[in-house]
């Protein structure tokens, strides 16, 4: 039997009429990423703070390391780290003082404290910094020093609520190493995110979350794999052919091709890769110019297109609904 | 040696940190009013109203109405400074609800509530730091008026208890603020409420005028109102002459509100989501 570090069992937390979380199911075993990703207002944070003993949840039940979130959240406290998905340090306060405040509030005592700030901020990279009051932070470092308050001590299980939302590539990078050295060092981590590219880098598997509800889960290679085994992505020369274009992808590869926001760009699942030479040769004998055609893998935002129906970043149907 | 300059990579602590047993419920509430404390020094304006503001009333009541109320203004110092001692801690008190507003908002309070430690220790930490603020208040209150010649005639051991008792009751009072700080909706709801709470209660009391010439009706509520009762007990602890019953009603009803609003507070909280 493998163990399990979270597990949560018809998850419901309603704000009003606003269902939320609507029933979610999670199953993460110990010593691996899992990632939660959605988009905005999916339930991310809802689910996150109910795991993390923040919220009661209204139904369903949630189990940290085997202790109850709520009978037993005190345990459950004494086993997580948490990063908040805004700032969860003081922005009066300087570095050091932030980790010897986190620290000393975990039960090391003052000289420990000192230390461990102290390490801390040197291993990520913010010993200038270390006198500044955290509000002058750059976003990245705002993010370390998050991140540092809540590995004081080493969780067995972190949660980090979209660590790397409106960081820079190269502050994302370095996100990334500092959650991939935890994993190393036997922490669980559970984490969010808006990203496809996050959670396909990080996660050893991946819940796809709509709405309250998880609508797929399995590793990033299941993911792809239920949309077909790889992916066509075509570039009309002219866009006004692209009605023609689509039939004859629908005859030819015997499947339903997505519409992208790009508006000369046809994508579609492909069984099997063979079949689109004969998908090239019909659309030259039917006059189709072609400026870009590839079989690729899919990209997880494939994934979610055909998962949801809309695209990650498209907020425009929720806010309507 | 190098020519190129590398990238520092940011390394991560392999090295696993123990988890030890979590502070007591006495030592996470003491770290955390520390953090209330390094923020007063960080932005030092958090204390323009126990330092300025009791000046200004002092100068202004004193001078403007003490030749009006009691003949002379020395006369009037020795009976008013007692009263805006307490008026000004008093009012220093509603400064707690609005603060655990704006900072129960941020997301350090998650983080707080993730922690394996005493679920109020937050909120005493706060409670407790504003006790600095207190000191402040009643230093500087005692040494403008004794500057413009306020004398009392107790000793110093008199003098501390009046203090003393006026500490103990701003803390007690602050819980009324934290409990409005925790439910009100915004910072600006709360000093609307607090305010309109605290004229009432300095304005309509013993502090700058015997009541004696009011008329009936609110004689009725100065002789009830708690801050009377406190005004009265630091004066008379001020003139070495403690008024027992005054003392023990003040303090029967800094423990009446303990009583009532701290688990209120807590409770409110523990339910903040
Ligand atoms: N405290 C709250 N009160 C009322 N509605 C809330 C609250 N928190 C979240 N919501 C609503 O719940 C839904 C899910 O929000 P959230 O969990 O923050 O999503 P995500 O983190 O995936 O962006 C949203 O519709 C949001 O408006
Ligand atoms: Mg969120």
């Amino acid at each position: 039997m493998t163990t399990l570090a979270i597990e949560a069992h018809g998850l419901v937390k309603t704000f009003g009429e606003n269902r939320a979380v609507d029933g979610v199911d999670l199953a993460v075993r110990a010593g691996t990423v899992y990632g939660v990703l959605g988009p905005n207002g999916a339930g991310k944070t809802t689910t996150v703070r109910m795991l993390t003993t923040l919220l009661r949840p209204d139904g369903g039940s949630a189990r940290v390391l085997g202790h109850d979130v709520v009978d037993d959240a005190d345990q459950v406290r004494r086993l997580i780290g948490l990063t908040g998905q805004y700032a969860s340090v003081d922005e009066d306060l300087t570095g050091t003082e932030n980790l010897v405040l986190q620290s000393r509030l975990v039960g090391l005592s003052r000289s420990q404290s000192k230390r461990r700030a102290a390490e801390l901020l040197e291993n990520f990279d913010l010993t200038e910094a270390a006198n500044r009051p955290v509000k002058h932070f750059s976003g990245g470092m705002r993010r370390r020093i998050d991140l540092a308050a809540s590995i004081v001590v080493t969780p067995d299980v972190l949660f980090l609520d979209e660590p790397t939302t409106g960081l820079d590539p190269r502050s994302r990078g370095q996100v990334w190493d500092i959650v991939r050295d935890l994993v190393a060092g036997g922490t669980t981590v559970l984490l969010t995110t808006q990203y496809l590219d996050e959670a396909d880098q990080l996660a050893d598997r991946i819940a796809v979350i709509d709405r309250g509800t998880v609508i797929a889960e399995g590793t990033s290679a299941d993911l792809k794999a239920s949309v077909g085994r790889s992916s066509l992505h075509l570039r009309l020369a002219d866009e006004t052919q692209r009605d023609l274009a689509e039939r004859l992808v629908a005859q030819t590869l015997d499947t339903t091709p997505h519409r992208t926001p790009e508006a000369g760009v046809i994508t579609a699942p492909v069984a099997d890769p063979d079949v689109v030479a004969d998908l090239m040769i019909r659309l030259r004998a039917e006059g189709v110019g072609i400026d870009e055609i590839g079989v690729q893998r899919p990209s997880l935002d494939e994934v979610f297109l055909t998962l949801t129906g809309h695209a990650a970043d498209d907020d425009t149907e929720r806010s309507a609904a | 040696m190098s020519t190129t300059t590398l990238e520092r990579p940011v390394r991560t602590v392999a090295a696993r940190v123990e988890r030890p047993e979590p502070p007591s419920a006495l030592s996470a509430s003491l770290t955390l009013g520390w953090r209330s404390v390094l923020k007063i020094r960080r932005i030092p304006e958090q204390l323009f109203d126990v330092t300025f503001q009791p000046v200004i009333f002092i100068v202004m009541f004193v001078y403007l109405f003490g030749g009006a109320v009691s003949g002379s203004t020395t006369e009037y110092l020795q009976f008013v400074l007692p009263g805006i001692l307490v008026q000004t801690v008093v009012m220093a008190s509603l400064y707690t609800g609005i603060s655990l507003n704006t900072d129960i908002g941020k997301g350090i309070f998650d983080r707080f509530r993730s922690l394996p430690i005493w679920r109020p220790a937050a909120l005493l930490g706060a409670l407790l730091a504003d006790g600095i603020r207190y000191v402040v208040a009643a230093v500087v209150c005692l040494g403008v008026g004794m500057a413009m010649g306020f004398r009392p005639d107790g000793t110093v051991a008199d003098v501390v208890a009046a203090c003393l008792l006026v500490l103990v009751f701003a803390f007690s009072l602050s819980w009324i603020f934290a409990f409005l700080g925790l439910v009100m909706r915004s910072a600006g709801a709360v000093q609307g409420v607090s305010l309109l709470a605290m004229f009432p209660l300095t304005f309509a009391s013993n502090v700058f005028v015997d009541p004696s010439t009011m008329p009936g009706w609110l004689r009725a509520w100065v002789d009830v109102n708690p801050v009377s009762q406190l005004v009265t007990a630091v004066r008379s602890l001020m003139a070495g002459a403690p008024d027992a019953g005054a003392v023990g009603w003040s303090l029967i009803g800094c423990a009446a509100l303990v009583a009532v609003f701290a688990p209120l507070t807590v409770r409110a909280y523990r339910r903040k989501a």
